[in-house]
């Protein structure tokens, strides 16, 4: 069993983790596909904008990748810490 | 062969196969029926999380929902699967080594306080019966339509499938059989927006295809779509019309409500590991964007096909006389759901914009089900959608039934009312649970209540602003007490529900509704977004209740420790 500055150090570098998939997250839904819909208006996508293309599909898209880049990152996490799974 | 003897082959084919695999995946002990044993492999369990999650909602709405909406309706194309990374990061790891059974016990045990179980029972409750009503509703219009039974004999065969396999097998039963109706499912979706999208773009990916010229203009889909709608005085496809807050509230609504849940929460329990429980979600989102990526070009293509139909001359030209209107227009006539009526008496579809003059009213539900006919797709094509959409429904009623009755039996039979019921007799009380679940949700689903439209809203405000945020703050603080989340719940749940009966009528009485969504109380913010409200108000009087009460104790100190470590996971199994 890891000792507890250990696993405090362990739960601070998840947390920083999770902080940086979140504003991708952020940025890829609420960013690209409404808040700054607006100002990428002139990047043209398929007869409509970057912002409408981010909505419907890109949104979707960057969801997928971050999960499977968590998952990735966190068991390499585990194991240098020594808290994966037996 | 006629088409109802071609619907009736592939929905018995289908069926046949839901009950084999109940037979074969009969559950023994309570592990098994409440979590399949914690032996579910992550792709498997991200399968069945996908048939879980995309309900007749997603199966039959959605499509039309877009169709009519455009852009503003991307918010639940994100909202509904954003949430996932929500659930991947926050929640599912945490909770599969925590260990247990079902969210309220992780709630009671976090907060070391039955009210707060309770708490979370009654909303795990009403969340799910609210979504039942839908499924089982969904279920005996999709029977009505391609059987031709009446709706109530169409409730009940469903309801016989679903008490089969979910009473006998529980979870895993549950959870092979979602395996083969999501197989369904997703075939049943994409292959007819394939054929629709090779006709209209030449692109046999559809999610491709929205984004290409449409072969009729030779100019991209999209824009073709725009210009035959301002032709019609209708608003653009592309364009927001929403107001930017009301748009950013409602995603993050569906967002955390879809990641509190509790039927979607409890399939990471299924799953044997923590590192499985954090691919899992991923692997659930592969399965779900499947179909929502398909999803908008389906929405477009078939707004697109509508008005040719309508309008095969183009929309400058005269519309369709009514008595050359095709066959599919007649058959959904007498459905109700897609109706003409003649204003001006010149035998004319007059289809536009202006409500004094518009002679079309098409249903948004049924673009899904008739879209294979209006493309004029082969028989084989109809039966398939038949059987889609049917285990959409059954897939979702199904885990719903699930959650229902492992809240009762587990959470409040089992922790606060018997504790002594032995295995067996715990056993017993989840197939008697889950029997009643499925004898109300059928009485629901013939007798549907007028208000189970607007509930869902409810269903996901509830998800939203009380279950989210307790589970997110008992793994993420340690200084939450057990005061502090119950206020928190509390008060995120009344504003939530005070906030909808304003907009709705209290208790959906339409008559005393003080505010209407068009002009809403707050600012812009619509009843159907305001689960994110409910959410912060949660947060942040969980926060300072609990900082002005007494420190959590130290064995809850230790409890969060661990579960935030995936190290010792394997204990849980043999709970």
């Amino acid at each position: 069993m890891a000792s507890q500055q250990d696993s405090s150090a362990y739960w601070s570098k998840n947390i920083s983790i999770i902080k940086g998939c979140l504003i991708v997250w952020f940025v890829a839904s609420f960013g690209m596909a409404i808040l700054l819909r607006p100002l990428l208006s002139g990047i043209g996508v398929g007869g409509t904008d970057l912002g409408f293309w981010f909505a419907q599909q890109g949104s979707i898209i960057v969801f997928l990748i971050l999960i499977f880049f968590y998952a990735w990152r966190m068991n390499k996490l585990d194991a240098e810490y020594g808290v994966d799974e037996e | 062969m006629d088409q109802f003897t071609l619907n009736l082959i592939v929905v018995g084919a289908t069926f046949a196969l839901y009950i084999g695999i109940a037979i074969w995946a009969r559950a023994g002990s309570t592990s098994e029926f409440y979590a399949a044993g914690r032996g579910v492999h992550p792709v498997i369990n991200g399968m069945a999380t996908g048939a879980d999650w995309m309900s007749a909602a997603s199966f039959i709405s959605m499509a039309g929902i877009i169709a009519f909406g455009g852009y503003d309706t991307s918010a639940y194309l994100m909202g509904w699967t954003g949430g996932y990374v929500l659930l991947a990061m926050l929640l599912a790891p945490y909770l599969r080594k925590f260990g247990k059974f079902t969210v309220p016990e992780f709630i009671g045990d976090r907060f070391y306080s039955q009210t707060a179980r309770t708490v979370a029972v009654a909303c795990l409750i009403i969340a799910s019966i609210t979504y039942v009503i839908g499924q089982m509703t969904g279920v005996g219009v999709a029977f009505s339509r391609f059987l031709e039974v009446d709706n109530a004999t169409g409730l009940y065969i469903g309801a016989a499938i679903v008490f089969f396999y979910a009473v006998l097998g529980g979870m895993k039963g549950i959870t092979y059989t979602q395996v083969a109706q999501y197989v369904v499912l997703i075939v049943a979706y994409t292959i007819p927006a394939i054929f629709i999208s090779l006709q209209l773009t030449g692109n046999p990916i559809p999610a491709l295809g929205l984004f290409s010229e449409a072969t009729s203009s030779g100019e991209p889909l999209l824009t073709t779509l725009n210009g035959l709608l301002a032709d019609l005085g209708f608003s653009s496809y592309t364009q927001q019309s929403d107001t930017t807050l009301n748009l950013f509230l409602f995603t993050v609504s569906l967002m955390i409500g879809t990641a509190g849940l509790p039927h979607v929460i409890v399939r990471f329990f299924t799953v044997p590991t923590v590192r499985d429980a954090r691919s899992s979600a991923g692997w659930a989102l592969v399965f779900i964007a499947l179909l929502y990526l398909t999803a908008p070009a389906v929405g477009a293509m078939a707004r697109l096909n509508l008005i040719n139909t309508v309008y095969p001359n183009g929309t400058t030209e005269a519309p369709l006389a009514y008595d050359q209107r095709p066959e599919w227009v007649q058959k959904w006539e007498q459905t109700g759901l897609l109706t003409f009526s003649d204003k001006n008496g010149d035998g004319l579809i007059d289809y536009t914009a202006n409500k004094d003059t518009n002679e079309f009213d098409v249903n948004r539900d049924i673009i899904t089900l008739a879209n294979p006919e209006i493309a004029q797709l082969p028989g084989w094509v109809i039966a398939l959608v038949a059987a889609g959409g049917l285990a959409a429904a059954l897939s979702t009623a199904a885990g719903l039934l699930m959650a229902i009755s492992s809240a009762v039996s587990h959470d409040l039979i089992k922790s606060q009312i018997n504790p002594e019921i032995s295995e067996k007799g715990e056993l017993m009380s989840a197939r008697v649970a889950m029997a009643v679940a499925i004898a109300v949700a059928t009485y629901l689903g013939l007798n549907p209540p007028g208000f189970a439209a607007q509930t869902v809203a409810l269903a996901f405000g509830l998800a939203a602003a009380s279950i989210f945020p307790a589970l997110m703050m008992g793994i993420f603080s340690k200084r939450i007490n057990d005061k502090g989340a119950v206020a928190g719940m509390l008060a995120g749940l009344i504003v939530t529900i005070v906030y909808i009966f304003l907009h709705k009528g209290w208790f959906f009485i339409a008559d005393t509704a003080s505010f209407s969504d068009s002009d809403p109380l707050l600012l812009s913010i619509k009843s159907t977004s305001f689960g994110s409200i409910g959410a912060l108000v949660n947060f942040i009087v969980a926060y300072f209740v609990s900082n002005a009460t007494e420190d959590t104790p130290q064995e809850i100190k230790d409890l969060v420790e661990s579960v935030r470590i995936p190290r010792g996971s394997s204990a849980a199994v043999d709970h």
